[in-house]
């Protein structure tokens, strides 16, 4: 084993945290900013030392139309999230248990949707929602495009947390007389919990974060909260501090799923390709 | 046949239908649509089915737009140089950083965190930092005596300015990929390196980077995948501009549709994308296969002895 001395020690933990600093320092910016009044904000001189306010907070949480986009955001989140881990989940054991197409298939398609831009399905998701599955303007519209967006890379994760379970456990509640739906529902469910967890966090945040399919597929009742903020920007007088608390605001749930699950979601990041 | 087993039989199926049923109609058959509509004549308002059929006029005028030329060359300056760079600072930066680290996964943690925060706040902080005004760049600039620079609003600080953001944001995955490789690689032969008199440098360059390289080309590539797909943090940072100059083509599609209303030609210019993306993909999985085939044969090769 290599020595270290402890001078290099001091360096090295030195530039972990420069580093680090400068990771978050455009998101402590943010939090800042969001605490600051107009006057501190414009202020030509940068100040560190001023009186926070939540007045920016109050005055974006007393806007009843961003409470409505925020509500939008998370029942799109969060029905799109559920209906993604059920049928991803259902579909991963049929592939798994039944020998369903290969491993690589799986991979490949998981891949491929990995690699699709979303500016490209604009037109033919805006043309098919709006004409043909009367589905403009409607968060189901949204909820369905996330749900396909998502469903590859859900089935991919999950097929290797089902690979684990024994299939024993599968075959002993089948001697005692279960169907295929309650061994599927009544045993391997709960065991795959991690995975679940796993799969759920990288979905919500996805249909969270996600603006240019939102911007396209809704309008003024049934925006979600990242299209709000971008039509807010495009206004001649900024108001930074409202914008910021915004920012804070759409921020706050990845930041509390980062600290939560770190390497889950590192191992989704390389889905399909580091181990495929 | 017993009612049970028809049901057994039918399982597989009645557990696909649903992601199946899904995954048809709200992604194969929109991928189609695209690579149909590319072919018409199609303009905002009018039905699909008004829509005048003109071959491959389309991807005619695309060819002869310069301004699809700008964004096209845009869109490769931006993904390589981003590619590159990232590459360069992350992997040096595993090599400096390679050895025990406490604490680790505080680190990672806070490390990750620009990847998780919605692109469109990523844009909003960087739009607000490159303030000519109160932007903390400029601040700090006039501060130490240096004039301030356009970082937004000069056509030619806004592409460098928008790689850096992007910089910021990705090097992170490029950092922590190619640690985790660095720490995998197996100790006997840096040892029998080391025993042989190797340097550092002679270390890095002929035995670790070697070694490294499955995981660096398969990094590289996801992040050339990335760099194509782009579009929100440009959007709230420029949408564009100056002019062109960091107008990607994800942003073109965009505006070709939802601003200009010509929804045949954003269909080809996605179709384009699409394309140049699709290459990289299976360029990539092509790789991963061909490096998993020689793995298990130099194991075959292994337990022969």
């Amino acid at each position: 084993m290599k020595e270290y001395s402890r001078t290099n020690t001091t360096v090295f933990y030195l530039i972990l945290v420069c580093l680090s600093l400068m990771s978050l320092g455009p998101i402590v910016l943010m939090l800042l900013t969001s605490l600051k009044l107009k006057v501190d904000i414009f202020n030509e001189v940068s100040t560190f030392i001023f009186m926070p306010t939540l007045k920016n907070y109050s005055s974006v949480l007393h806007d009843p139309s961003l409470m409505r986009y925020l509500g939008n955001s998370l029942y799109v989140g969060l029905i799109s999230t559920l209906l993604t881990l059920v049928m991803g989940c259902m579909a991963a054991y049929a592939i798994v248990r039944f020998r369903f197409m290969g491993r690589d298939a799986v991979s490949l398609s998981t891949l491929l949707m990995r690699m699709i831009p979303p500016a490209v399905l604009t037109v033919p998701v805006f043309a098919i929602w709006t004409f043909q599955y009367q589905l403009g303007n409607n968060l189901h519209g949204l909820i369905l495009v996330y749900v396909a967006i998502n469903l590859p890379f859900v089935i991919w994760i999950l097929q290797s947390f089902i690979e684990q379970v024994p299939i024993q456990l599968e075959e002993a509640a089948r001697v005692d007389g279960a169907n295929p739906f309650q061994v599927f529902f009544l045993v391997v469910l709960p065991v795959i919990k991690p995975g679940l967890a796993a799969a759920a966090i990288f979905t919500f945040r996805i249909a969270w974060n996600e603006f240019i399919l939102a911007l396209v597929l809704t309008n003024r009742a049934t925006r979600t909260t990242p299209v709000h903020i971008s039509l807010f920007l495009t206004e001649h007088n900024i108001d930074w501090g409202q914008i910021m608390a915004m920012g804070m605001l759409i921020a706050i749930p990845p930041i509390i799923f980062t600290f939560v699950a770190s390497k889950q979601i590192i191992t989704g990041m390389t889905a399909g390709a580091v181990k495929g | 046949m017993k009612p049970t087993s028809i049901m057994n039989r039918a399982t597989p199926f009645l557990f696909l239908a649903p992601a199946g049923i899904i995954m048809i109609f709200a992604l194969l058959y929109p991928i189609g649509y695209l690579t149909v509509a590319s072919f018409f004549d199609w303009r905002m308002g009018t039905p699909f089915a008004d829509a005048v059929f003109n071959g491959f006029g389309n991807y005619a005028w695309i060819l002869n737009d310069p301004n699809f030329h700008e964004s096209f060359m845009v869109t490769i300056t931006f993904a390589f140089t981003v590619v590159v760079l990232e590459m360069l600072i992350g992997v040096g930066l595993a090599l400096m950083l390679e050895r025990p680290i406490l604490g680790m996964s505080v680190f990672r943690t806070i490390f990750i965190l620009p990847m998780m925060i919605a692109p469109i706040v990523v844009g909003l902080v960087w739009r607000y930092m490159y303030n000519p005004q109160f932007g903390i760049f400029n601040k700090t600039l006039k501060k130490w005596g240096f004039e301030p620079i356009p970082w937004l609003s000069s056509p030619d600080w806004a592409l460098p300015s928008v790689i850096i953001a992007d910089i910021w944001q990705w090097t992170p995955f490029i950092f922590i990929l190619s640690l985790a490789a660095l720490q995998s690689l197996p100790r006997s032969s840096l040892e029998a390196a080391r025993i042989d008199g190797a340097s550092e440098w002679q270390q890095i360059i002929y035995i670790k980077i070697p070694l490294m390289m499955p995981v660096l080309v398969v990094a590289a590539l996801l992040r050339m995948i990335d760099a194509f797909k782009v579009l929100e943090v440009i959007f709230i940072m420029t949408n564009g501009g100056p002019g062109l100059s960091t107008e990607i083509m994800s942003l073109q599609i965009y505006k070709t549709a939802f601003v200009s209303w010509e929804l045949g030609r954003a269909a080809a210019l996605s179709n384009v994308l699409l394309a140049i993306v699709l290459v990289i993909t299976l360029a990539m999985f092509v790789y991963t296969k061909i490096r998993d085939a020689r793995i298990a044969r130099a194991q075959a090769a292994a337990e022969q002895y």
